[in-house]
């Protein structure tokens, strides 16, 4: 069995950065597990623009943002195997993965960086009666086929969900050659970004038909039509309501869930919001050594806070190998609450002798809200209050905490993070 | 006179804006909460752009596709010409981040480029 320092599952903008700033924290022994035919994760089939503006100062496209990382790994050699499956994942951090050279394999990890991404929501989970028949993709095997394969999936097409992947390959369906009709949201209100709306939609007078859903599918080998109908605010279909769309492809875009199979099989915790692994503030999981970032840990919308969260990850488990991250049972833990208007935050709990002198806590929000403020609360005292003009849920929010106030108080037990009205 | 109504796209809370015009010119702009609004409504209604991305099949590649940008964000109402002229274009690998695909594409100036490498195979 070989070893290593640090193996990263997943190739794609995570465990890249997460590898760069291991190599960078003098690793030398670092190898990234890769199931696809090459590296980028997700950004090789996100081919608009809209990556990197925080990050670069620059717009750039999905597969040249990944570009400009997967450069950083060539240049630093490091170690990575493509079209290789990781299968399971031990405790004691033995790794089984399958490829076409070497059959099934095992290698030893001192440290292991969950990078595995998301994926979609699988078409089960909806509740539309009738056949299976051909023609309903969801939204990114979808968006795969046309930008990566180079294959139409129909030509008259109707959408579910208005999220940015669905509202994304309307315009992209729309440039080759392919008819959408309409875009259907169950939600009084669209998930996506309005500048997506705009230019996906509104630019190709495609109709986003909000508070409706698809109460039916015809055709039985492939699909022929579909009935939209309004619903109510129970989301209920109101009869008198449907209307008939001739179409041959349904497309199903609604949402994507962090990928964590192997997780739960290594016996990691997940939080019941996030669906992603409780992690502290090195973004350490419940088990010694494993870190997880990106859109493992939660589903981020912009890759920019992905990249800068996997660095830390990658940072903290090279301190981890190197023994100078302090283990957690020998210093003081504080927890991290989401009070009012919060979801959720990431990490859920700190060590502050264990973080760097400034720490980013990312959490979503759980409405929109115009003239706020994102406040923190160590025990009773107020320690932030900072003015935002609007916050929606589709937007990740973050506070930065710093080590010096967090050690000033030894007696302190917890952080609160809540919305707070003007 | 001539209203017309967009969406801002400059943050969340996406401000409903409603521009009369007279003669190609803006007499007044409605709706936006801040400055960013209007700056928008002006660009939109006077010279609306976009980079327009899609894929071209290419010859002899490792991978099936190669896709593309306009370097530049291009008028609007040429983003299906600029997708036609794509459609005759045929690139062979190796094709490197950068290299042009389609040179001043439907007259605009603008150039489409690789944002992707894809080798021989
Ligand atoms: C359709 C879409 C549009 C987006 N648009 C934008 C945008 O405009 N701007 C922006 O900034 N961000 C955007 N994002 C967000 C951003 O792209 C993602 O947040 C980012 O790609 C997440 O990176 P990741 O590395 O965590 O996950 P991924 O990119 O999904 O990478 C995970 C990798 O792990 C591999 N993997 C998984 N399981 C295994 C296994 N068992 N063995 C081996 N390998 C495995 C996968 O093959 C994959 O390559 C978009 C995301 C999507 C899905
Ligand atoms: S006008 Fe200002 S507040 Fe309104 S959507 Fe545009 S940027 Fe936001």
């Amino acid at each position: 069995m070989k070893n290593y320092d640090i193996v990263i599952i997943g190739g794609g903008p995570a465990g890249l950065a997460a590898a760069i700033s291991a190599r960078e924290s003098k690793i030398e022994s670092i190898l990234i597990l890769e199931r696809d035919r090459e590296l980028g994760g997700i950004l090789n089939q996100c081919i608009h623009n809209g990556f990197g503006l925080h990050t670069f100062q620059e717009e750039l496209t999905g597969p040249e943002y990944a570009d400009r990382f997967i450069c950083q790994v060539e240049e630093k050699n490091i170690a990575y195997k493509l079209n290789t499956i990781v299968l399971d994942i031990t405790s004691e951090k033995v790794i089984t993965a399958m490829n076409r050279e070497e059959g099934l394999f095992q290698t030893q990890a001192k440290a292991v960086i969950l990078a595995m991404g998301c994926r979609e929501r699988p078409r089960g989970a909806l509740n539309i009666p009738g056949y299976r028949p051909a023609g309903i993709y969801s939204a990114g095997t979808a968006q795969r086929l046309v930008n990566m394969e180079g294959c139409l999936p129909g030509r008259e097409v109707v959408i579910l969900g208005s999220g940015d992947i669905g509202l994304i390959m309307a315009r992209r369906l729309t440039l080759e050659g392919a008819k959408v009709q309409a875009v259907a949201e169950l939600m009084p209100y669209s998930g996506g970004l309005k500048r997506n709306i705009v230019q996906c939609l509104n630019d190709y007078d495609i109709p986003l038909k909000l508070s409706h859903t698809v109460i039916d599918i015809q055709g039985k080998k492939r699909v022929e039509g579909v009935t939209l109908a309004a619903v109510d605010a129970q989301g209920k279909p109101i009869p008198g309501t449907e209307e008939h769309y001739a179409c041959d492809t349904l497309l199903l875009s609604v949402g994507l869930i962090p990928e964590n199979e192997l997780s739960r099989g290594m016996g990691v915790e997940l939080n019941s919001v996030t669906s992603g692994p409780k992690v502290d503030e090195s973004l350490e999981t419940s088990l010694e050594g494993v870190f997880a970032c990106g859109n493992v840990l939660h589903v981020h919308d912009l890759v920019d806070f992905v990249s800068a969260e996997s660095a830390a990850a990658g940072r903290n488990a090279a301190a981890y190998v190197k023994g100078e991250l302090p283990g957690r049972a020998s210093v003081k833990k504080l927890f991290l609450r989401h009070g009012e208007g919060v979801r959720y935050t990431v990490p859920e709990t700190i060590c502050p002798e264990r973080m760097d002198e400034e720490l980013t806590v990312r959490f979503r929000v759980s409405r929109v809200y115009q003239s706020c403020y994102i406040s923190a609360y160590f025990d009773h005292e107020r320690i932030r209050h900072k003015k935002r003009q609007i916050m929606a849920p589709g937007e990740m929010e973050d506070i930065k905490l710093t080590k010096e106030e967090l050690l000033k108080y030894p007696d302190r037990k917890q952080i609160t993070i809540m919305i707070e009205e003007g | 006179m001539e209203t017309k109504r967009l969406t801002c796209i400059n943050c969340p809370l996406g401000c409903a804006l409603t521009v009369e015009m007279e003669e190609g010119n803006i007499l007044y702009i409605k709706g936006n909460s801040c400055k960013r609004g209007a700056v928008y409504a002006q660009k939109e209604v006077t010279n609306p752009v976009r980079t327009v991305t899609t894929t071209v099949a290419v010859k002899d590649g490792a991978l099936p596709v190669v896709s593309v940008k306009t370097r530049e964000p291009i008028p609007k109402e040429k983003i299906f010409d600029c997708i036609q002229e794509l459609k005759r274009v045929r690139p062979a690998a190796p094709i490197h981040i950068g290299d042009v695909i389609l040179a001043d594409a439907a007259g605009t100036g603008v150039d489409v480029v690789a944002t992707k490498q894809v080798l021989a195979p």
